[in-house]
C-alpha cells in the first residue's frame, strides 16, 4: 500500500517538474511560436532572482514572486531588443536566442562564479510509513498545478487572453479591429517569461545552482511541448503526465538519466505516430 | 524557383577554373608543412576536422534546408566509437571504419522516425538538439566503473585518453604522427568538399536542391522526397562520424565535451559565420572562427561562451548571409564602381576629342 501511494507520489512530483519547466514555454513557442531556446538560462535566472532575494532576507515565497516579477521584465527587454525583429523568421529565431542563452551562461559565470549555490525553502519533510517526503516537493506539485489553472484561465476566460489570442492567430485582422498587435506579443513573451521565471524560483531548492543549470531543462520542455502539439496548454499537461510518469518511474528505478532517455525515445516514436503532437487531432484548441 | 537556383550558382566558379582552384589549394595545403612547424600543423589539422564537421552541417542548412544540430552527436559517436574500438581490437583501421559506418547508421534510425513521420524543419532541429543533449549527458553518466563495453571503461566525463595512433592499413606497423595527421585531414577535407560539390551536380544533389526551394513541388513531381532526405542525413552523419574519429586520433582522446551544446553551437557559429549558401562558406568560417576563438583565449578575455553568443547574435541579426557572400557582394560593388569609373572616363575623353575636332 505504502509502496504504491509512494510511486504515485514520485510519478506526480515528475509531472509536477515537467509543468514547471514547459509552462513558459507552451506560451512563447506554444502561442506565440517563437523558438525560445534561451529557456533554460530564463529559468536560471529565476533560481539566481530566488537566490539573491533569499540572501538578501526575503522570504522564500516573496523571493519567488521576485523571480517572476525579475524575468517578466527582462523577457521584454528581450522580446524588444531582438525578438521582435525575428517575428516570421522562426529559424533566426532560433538561432539568435540560442546566441543569447550561450551569452547569458557567460554573463551570469563571470560575474557570479561557475560554482554551486543551495537555497533553503525552510520546510520540513512528512513521514509516510517507512518513507518520508519533503513537504517542499508535496508544495511544488500544487504550485505547478496552479500555474497550469490560472494560465489556462487568463488564456481563456480574461480579455487579454482573448485579444492575445486573436492576436497570435491574425495579427493583421486584430490590428484593423484597433489592437496593437506589439503591445500584445510583448505582454504574452512577458508572461512567458514570468511563468519561467517562477519555475526557477521553484526549482531552486531542489538543484545545485549554477550558469549551466539551464541545459539540465530545455531540452525536456521542448519534448514536452512538441509532442503535446497545437493546443499548447492541454497539450503541455497531456505530454506532461506522459513524460513524468515514464521519467518518474524510470528514475525512481534506475537512475535519472535513464529516464531521460526513456522520455526522448517514447517522444521520438510518438512523433512518428502523430506528428502533429498528442493534442493535433482536436478540434478544441487552448 | 528557376531564379533562386541560378543566384546561388551564380556564385560558384565554372567547372574548369574550379578545378583549377581545387587544384592549387590542394597543391598549397600539402606544400605547408614543408616550411611550417609542429604547432602549425597541429593547429591547422584540428580547424580542417572541425571543418569537416561544419561542411556535414552546412550541406544540409545551406543546400537541403535541413538545420541540424545532431551534427555533434554523430561527431561525439565517432570519436567515441574509435576510441572503444581501437582499444579493443588493438587495431586502427576497423576502428575507424566503423566510427564512419557507426554513426550513420544512427542517423538512419534517428531520421527514419522524424523524416518519416514528416515533422517539420523546425521540429527536426529542435529534436537534432535534444538528441545531442541527452546523448551528452548519458556518456556522463558513465563514471561508474560498471559501464564497459569490451575492455574500456567509459569513464563518464573524464573522457577516454590514451587512445592509439592511426595506423596505416596495409602496414600496422607504422603509426601517422602530427604532420601525417594534417595531411590526412587536409586530403579527407578536400575530398569530402569535392565529395559534396560533385553530388550538388548530380540529379540526386538537383533533388536536395528542389526540396530546399519547395518540397511540396518536387513531391508533386514524383519523387519521394523523405527517401532523399533520410540519405542525405545518413551521409552527413557518416561525414560528422569522420569528423569524430579523425579528431580522437588528433589528441588522443575523447570526452563528453566533444557533443555538448558549445560545440553544436560552434559548428553552427561557424557555418553562419562563413555563410551557408555555399560549400566554400562552413570552411572559411571555421578557420575565422576558431582563429577568433584561440586568439580570444590568449587574449584574456575570461568567457568565450559571452563573444560567442555575440558573435552568433549579431550575425543572425545583421549578415544572416556570413561574410562570404558579403565580401563577394562588396567585390561585385567594387567592380561595378570601377567600371562605372572607366566608363566615365571614356565619355570626357570622347567629349574632349569631339571638342577638339570641332
Amino acid at each position: 500500500m505504502h509502496e504504491i501511494v509512494i510511486h504515485l507520489y514520485q510519478v506526480m512530483f515528475a509531472i509536477g517538474i515537467f509543468v514547471l519547466i514547459s509552462l513558459g514555454l507552451a506560451v512563447i513557442f506554444g502561442m506565440m511560436r517563437v523558438i525560445n531556446l534561451a529557456q533554460g538560462e530564463f529559468i536560471m535566472l529565476g533560481a539566481y532572482f530566488c537566490l539573491f532575494a533569499t540572501q538578501l532576507g526575503l522570504d522564500f515565497w516573496l523571493a519567488v514572486l521576485c523571480a517572476g516579477l525579475g524575468v517578466g521584465l527582462f523577457g521584454i527587454l528581450v522580446e524588444r531588443l531582438l525578438i521582435r525583429f525575428l517575428y516570421g523568421r522562426i529559424m533566426d529565431t532560433l538561432l539568435a536566442t540560442w546566441g543569447l542563452s550561450l551569452f547569458m551562461v557567460g554573463l551570469v559565470t563571470s560575474v557570479f562564479g561557475p560554482q554551486e549555490a543551495g537555497v533553503d525553502a525552510k520546510l520540513g519533510k512528512v513521514t509516510f510509513g517507512a518513507y518520508s517526503i519533503a513537504e517542499y516537493n508535496l508544495v511544488l506539485i500544487a504550485v505547478a498545478g496552479a500555474l497550469l489553472a490560472l494560465t489556462f484561465a487568463i488564456w481563456r476566460y480574461t480579455r487579454f487572453g482573448l485579444v492575445a489570442r486573436s492576436v497570435m492567430q491574425n495579427p493583421t485582422m486584430a490590428a484593423a479591429l484597433g489592437v496593437n498587435p506589439r503591445k500584445y506579443y510583448m505582454l504574452t513573451f512577458g508572461f512567458g517569461s514570468a511563468l519561467t521565471g517562477v519555475a526557477g524560483a521553484m526549482l531552486a531548492p531542489l538543484v545545485g545552482n549554477q550558469p549551466t543549470m539551464g541545459s539540465f531543462y530545455v531540452a525536456k520542455a521542448f519534448v514536452t511541448v512538441i509532442s503535446g502539439g497545437p493546443a499548447p496548454l492541454t497539450g503541455t499537461l497531456y505530454a506532461s503526465t506522459l513524460f513524468g510518469a515514464t521519467d518518474g518511474l524510470i528514475s525512481y528505478r534506475t537512475t535519472q538519466v535513464l529516464g531521460e532517455i526513456g522520455v526522448l525515445l517514447i517522444a521520438i516514436v510518438l512523433l512518428r505516430m502523430l506528428p502533429l503532437g498528442i493534442t493535433g487531432h482536436s478540434a478544441r484548441r487552448a | 524557383m528557376f531564379a533562386r537556383l541560378s543566384e546561388t550558382q551564380s556564385v560558384s566558379l565554372p567547372p574548369a577554373l574550379w578545378w583549377t582552384a581545387v587544384a592549387l589549394a590542394l597543391a598549397a595545403g600539402l606544400a605547408i608543412p614543408s616550411f611550417t612547424g609542429l604547432d602549425v600543423h597541429l593547429d591547422l589539422s584540428i580547424i580542417f576536422i572541425f571543418g569537416i564537421l561544419a561542411l556535414s552541417m552546412g550541406f544540409m542548412w545551406g543546400q537541403v534546408g535541413m538545420l541540424s544540430f545532431g551534427q555533434t552527436a554523430f561527431f561525439g559517436l565517432g570519436g567515441y566509437t574509435y576510441a572503444v574500438c581501437s582499444l579493443n581490437f588493438g587495431e586502427t583501421t576497423s576502428a575507424m571504419l566503423l566510427a564512419i559506418l557507426l554513426p550513420a547508421i544512427f542517423a538512419t534510425v534517428l531520421g527514419y522516425f522524424m523524416i518519416y513521420g514528416r515533422i517539420s524543419n523546425i521540429y527536426f532541429t529542435v529534436i537534432t538538439m535534444v538528441v545531442t543533449i541527452v546523448l551528452e549527458k548519458a556518456i556522463r553518466a558513465t563514471s561508474d566503473e560498471s559501464f564497459v563495453i569490451g575492455d574500456v571503461w567509459l569513464r563518464g566525463q573524464n573522457g577516454i585518453a590514451g587512445l592509439p595512433d592511426l595506423q596505416v592499413p596495409w602496414d600496422p606497423a607504422t603509426t601517422l604522427f602530427v604532420t601525417e595527421v594534417y595531411y590526412l585531414a587536409f586530403v579527407l577535407m578536400m575530398a569530402v568538399y569535392v565529395g559534396y560539390r560533385m553530388l550538388l551536380r548530380h540529379r540526386f544533389g538537383r533533388v536536395l536542391l528542389g526540396i530546399r526551394e519547395n518540397e511540396r513541388r518536387i513531391n508533386l513531381l514524383g519523387y519521394d522526397t523523405r527517401r532523399y532526405k533520410l540519405a542525405i542525413f545518413a551521409i552527413s552523419g557518416a561525414v560528422a562520424g569522420l569528423a569524430g574519429g579523425l579528431y580522437a586520433v588528433w589528441g588522443n582522446f575523447v570526452a563528453p565535451e566533444m557533443m555538448n551544446l558549445n560545440s553544436a553551437a560552434s559548428v553552427v557559429i561557424n557555418v553562419i559565420v562563413g555563410g551557408k549558401a555555399t560549400l566554400l562558406g562552413p570552411l572559411i568560417g571555421t578557420g575565422v572562427v576558431q582563429w577568433l576563438t584561440a586568439w580570444l583565449g590568449t587574449a584574456g578575455v575570461g568567457q568565450v561562451n559571452l563573444v560567442l553568443g555575440l558573435v552568433l547574435i549579431g550575425f543572425v541579426m545583421l549578415f544572416p548571409q556570413g561574410i562570404l557572400p558579403m565580401a563577394a557582394g562588396l567585390g561585385r560593388e567594387a567592380l561595378e564602381a570601377a567600371r562605372q569609373l572607366f566608363r566615365r572616363r571614356d565619355l570626357a575623353a570622347a567629349a574632349l576629342r569631339k571638342e577638339t575636332n570641332s
